[in-house]
């Protein structure tokens, strides 16, 4: 799947502008830059709620397909920015990480 | 391809900014042309390092140098130093401030996840005065 197909998914919410469709073939959920850093696999549906600009750096650097903020996690005009700038597609949910991840799992 | 050197100051306890010179630096390995995998490897111990100087080394200079064999990183601050070396180079050890854990940092991850992806690692210090980490990726 790619991520055109999330912009379809009822209840989430692009933050960012339109980018280039990414390949999407795993999720990956952990809210510890560190370890998320280390095992992320690059193209996976990285779902977080740790929405900071350091999400996006670690995003970026792992070469993540895209970030969903899960539980409605805040997430600044200047992170949109950020993300924006390093090309990171992110997305925002109420639902919990667990929920989330399973209804994206469907799709794939 | 000769050897090419990129210089960055990290700013010290600005987390904001943290994570920039690691993505300058992908982003050239990029359009130099280097293979992805290692650019993944040299990103993360690059990031990691800068972190560390941001939570621990307030701050500091990074140096990578890339040659068609290997890319080197010498990341230097002038911080509080690392009393036992061994002990932080352990997963799960962390001396990092509630503000580093309240943004997601601070598993004890760093030293240990800059060892796991680099082929070559040396940390020295002395307390009080600050830390040197050089890294090198094979390529």
């Amino acid at each position: 799947m790619t991520t055109l197909q999330l912009d379809q998914l009822d209840g989430l919410t692009k933050l960012t502008r339109p980018a280039e469709a990414r390949e999407i073939t795993c999720i990956y959920c952990c809210d510890l830059l560190s370890l998320a850093m280390a095992q992320a696999p690059a193209n996976s549906a990285w779902v977080t709620v740790m929405g900071n600009r350091n999400t996006i750096a670690v995003a970026s650097l792992a070469d993540v397909a895209c970030v969903i903020l899960a539980a409605d996690t805040a997430f600044s005009d200047d992170c949109i920015t950020k993300a924006e700038d390093e090309g990171v597609t992110v997305y925002r949910t109420a639902a919990p990480i667990f929920e989330t991840a399973k209804r994206i799992d469907l799709l794939l | 391809m000769s050897e090419l050197t990129f210089r960055f100051v990290v700013p010290g306890d600005d987390y904001s900014r943290a994570g920039e010179a690691s993505s300058t630096v992908k982003n050239r390995l990029k359009r130099l042309g280097i293979d992805p995998a290692a650019i993944r490897r040299v990103s993360i111990a690059l990031y990691e390092g800068e972190i560390n100087m941001v939570i621990h080394g307030g701050g500091g200079e990074v140096i990578v140098s890339v040659t068609p064999q290997r890319v080197d990183m010498v990341l230097e601050d002038h911080g509080k130093g690392i009393p036992d070396i061994a002990l932080a180079m352990q997963e799960g050890y962390s001396t990092a401030s509630d503000q580093a854990r309240s943004l997601g940092f601070g598993a004890g991850m760093g030293l240990p996840n800059m060892k796991k992806y680099t082929d070559e690692i040396e940390v020295s210090s002395v307390v009080g005065q600050g830390t040197t980490v050089r890294m090198a990726v094979l390529l």
